[in-house]
């Protein structure tokens, strides 16, 4: 498993190609084309701030205030994540003809899943900066020092569960539309568009064991909250979970991998 | 010795099947039962390679050759690297291009240019390689005009020679090649064995699996016969696709023969020898009548059976009964009748039809001028031929004996087929004896093969 993993490195050339393949294949024959990437959260920060603001004003206390910048912080990584996770459950399917006639190294398909929404993330990134010049946000650059690390563990933790995801719906198909409800369910028991102090109190360890959680107010600590990162200490637990998650999924993947040409 | 470039021992590979309620079984269907791990163990085997050995030396072509579902693309997968045998090793020398499907991994949305790039690199080539090679791709694959077009609007042969094209020029050290020479016109496939030659030339080792033994005995040092997941034969591959070829004629005997007996069993149902008159579907028998047509092929059996054809055999050259038969072969077509009272008035006539339901030739004893005198109980009637000349292809046989007047006594309507091999692959209904006469000034490379010469 290990000399596999350390082949990962081999391939980054090629999965810097399909990445890039990704990019330019899924907006082809579009009008806006690339700038879907920069539309595309655009237009939702415009919905829910039409929601949570002009429909049902006032929910919001004070802290979380302009609330379409507090919601956008987490809807960008939450995006990423979600994504990531339903393309993957589709990858070794989809990509069925790879791993059937050619000598494909199937670990790249989940991996490119990954990758490709994380550029989309980061093409996400100018509109957050842009409104947080618009707001006048001050921004402490010492912890933003922080958000790559951020980024490292989300990455860790989102490939991980790629990794088993896509290899296990190769035998059971209907994780595919497992996932789709399972995301909704995870989206709302995440603080994106709530703050963890409007959760009730009783209901907060609940909140505490899903891992999204933290990543979640890491991102809105360092764009968003005045002051240092105070949830430095839980990131750092998850970024030790996330190796192990990772390393988990692989595991899986590299045992159930022979089996691949077979089913898929 | 030296390594060989392909070295396989004793290599198994046993495909799972899963019973039809287990193939749909559902992640929550699996929880529910506890089955999460049965199901993912096999509950049936099917073996598709069961102790295969074999060594290519470097430089080798090696065809592989069998019929369908033999193994041997599960062979090439495996040697490939692909999927992964049971038990047994492969070891290959050297890096490994396989021409299993053509243009797997191009994505329709993005150009050819890309394509290229991108495929290149899924078969181990760096970018700079790519590059380097793209315009003899590009010209090899004969898509100057269309290059930075999207792959979806290539037509199926454009496709095929693009992924071609990009899977030869990576340059390996061992081809494989799976049944992929189809691809393109005449030009293009021409064009590929000219590659193909040139990788021999420069060393390369090649495994080959096809269908096509005319490739096999031209092209390849030697050769294997996969049955059935075995080795059947290995080595000079003339030898080989000798050995072959018997064994599919052997097998083509077996159908042909139980082909036979199912239509004499259903023309038997219709109306025996009692004569009581059962019905086939468009023969009445009770009138005695022949099809309107007499020159529509339609299979079957009537008449009266006063005078019955109660066998038929097809004697080859050695005598013994047959069903396939070389071209020029002396056949003999044996008929056991019986005439249940004598009879001064009979013919038998005989008719050879080939698959189309054309009637190649027919004849019959009054045609010929031989006058009937008497029948009268057991007899055997042999139409001999002296030397088959018909071209390749599966023919049926008309037998009859009827009245001078065509009155049926028994009429065996193509019941009975044979097939005929020939190494001149020539066509038509009719070869009339022949041969080639040229001036001087016309010259041929070497003899035209069999036939007449």
């Amino acid at each position: 498993m290990l000399q596999n993993l350390a082949k990962l490195f081999r391939y980054r050339g090629l999965i810097r190609i399909l990445v890039a393949r990704d990019l330019k294949a899924r907006y082809r024959g579009s009008v806006l084309g690339f700038f879907w990437s920069f539309i595309n959260p655009l237009l939702l920060l415009l919905v829910y701030s039409f929601v949570f603001t002009v429909i049902m004003p006032g929910m919001h206390p004070e802290e979380i205030r302009p609330y379409g910048l507090f919601f956008f912080c987490g809807i960008l990584p939450w995006t990423w994540f979600s994504s990531s996770l339903s393309e993957s459950a589709n990858v070794l399917i989809a990509g069925g003809n790879l791993i059937k006639k050619v000598l494909f190294p199937a670990e790249v398909l989940p991996i490119v899943a990954v990758l490709s929404n994380l550029v989309h993330f980061f093409l996400g990134l100018p509109i957050l900066a842009a409104f947080l010049i618009y707001y006048r946000r001050p921004l402490d650059p010492v912890e933003l020092l922080w958000f790559p690390v951020i980024v490292l563990v989300q990455l860790l933790f989102t490939t991980g569960l790629a990794f088993l995801i896509s290899a296990l719906t190769v035998h059971f198909r209907d994780i595919k539309d497992l996932l789709g409800n399972l995301l909704t369910l995870w989206f709302f028991s995440t603080p994106i568009i709530y703050s963890m102090q409007m959760a009730p109190e009783n209901y907060r360890w609940v909140l505490n064991l899903n891992p999204m959680t933290h990543l979640a107010i890491s991102y809105q600590e360092v764009l968003f909250h005045v002051g240092p990162h105070g949830h430095w200490k839980w990131l750092m637990a998850l970024g030790v979970l996330s190796v192990f998650v990772f390393l988990a999924g692989y595991f899986v993947f590299d045992r159930l991998r022979d089996s691949f040409a077979e089913e898929v | 010795m030296s390594i060989p470039a392909i070295d396989v021992v004793n290599v198994s590979k046993v495909y799972r099947r899963f019973a039809r309620q287990k193939q749909f079984a559902t992640l929550k269907s699996a929880l529910l039962k506890g089955s999460l791990i049965r199901d993912l163990q096999p509950d049936e085997t099917f073996p598709a390679l069961r102790g295969v050995s074999f060594q290519v030396p470097k430089g080798c072509t090696y065809g592989v050759i069998g019929r369908n579902g033999s193994g041997k693309s599960t062979l090439l997968k495996c040697v490939a690297g692909i999927s992964r045998p049971n038990s047994g090793t492969i070891t290959v020398d050297g890096r490994i291009s396989a021409l299993i499907e053509l243009g797997a991994g191009f994505h329709p949305e993005i150009s050819g240019r890309e394509n290229i790039f991108i495929n290149g690199i899924m078969l181990g080539l760096t970018k700079k390689e790519v590059q380097k090679r793209f315009d003899e791709i590009v010209e090899f694959a004969e898509l100057q005009d269309f290059i930075d077009a999207p792959v979806k609007t290539y037509s199926s042969g454009m496709y095929m020679r693009l992924g071609f094209a990009v899977a030869i020029h990576v340059d390996p050290e061992v081809l494989l090649i799976d049944e992929v020479l189809a691809v393109g016109d005449q030009g293009f496939t021409l064009k590929c064995l000219d590659k193909f030659a040139e990788f021999r030339r420069r060393n390369k080792t090649i495994q080959l699996v096809t269908h096509s033994l005319d490739l096999v005995e031209k092209f390849c040092d030697q050769a294997l016969w996969l049955d059935k997941g075995q080795t059947k034969a290995e080595g000079e591959p003339k030898r080989v696709v000798a050995s072959y070829i018997i064994d599919v004629e052997r097998t083509e005997e077996q159908e042909l023969s139980k082909a036979e007996s199912a239509r004499l069993a259903a023309s038997a149902k219709g109306g025996t020898g009692d004569g009581a008159g059962g019905k086939l579907p468009d023969n009445p028998v009770e009138s005695g009548e022949a099809p309107a047509d007499m020159f529509k092929a339609t299979e079957g059996r009537w008449g009266t059976r006063e005078l019955e054809i109660t066998g038929v055999t097809l004697l080859g050259e050695d005598g013994q009964p047959g069903h396939v038969f070389q071209y020029g072969e002396a056949v003999r077509v044996k008929m056991n009748v019986r005439a249940h009272h004598p009879l001064k008035d009979f013919v038998f006539g005989f008719g050879i039809f080939n698959a189309d339901g054309v009637c190649c030739y027919g004849t019959n004893t009054n045609l010929e001028e031989l006058r009937p005198d008497e029948i009268s109980g057991e007899g055997e009637v042999t139409f001999a031929i002296d030397s088959l000349k018909l071209v390749e292809g599966t023919y049926r046989l008309d037998l009859a004996a009827h009245k001078l007047d065509g009155y049926p006594y028994d009429y065996h309507r193509l019941l009975y087929s044979f097939r005929v091999k020939s190494r001149t692959k020539d066509v038509g209904i009719y070869r009339p004896d022949h041969r080639w006469h040229f001036s001087p000034s016309i010259r041929f490379k070497s003899g035209s093969g069999p036939g007449e010469g």
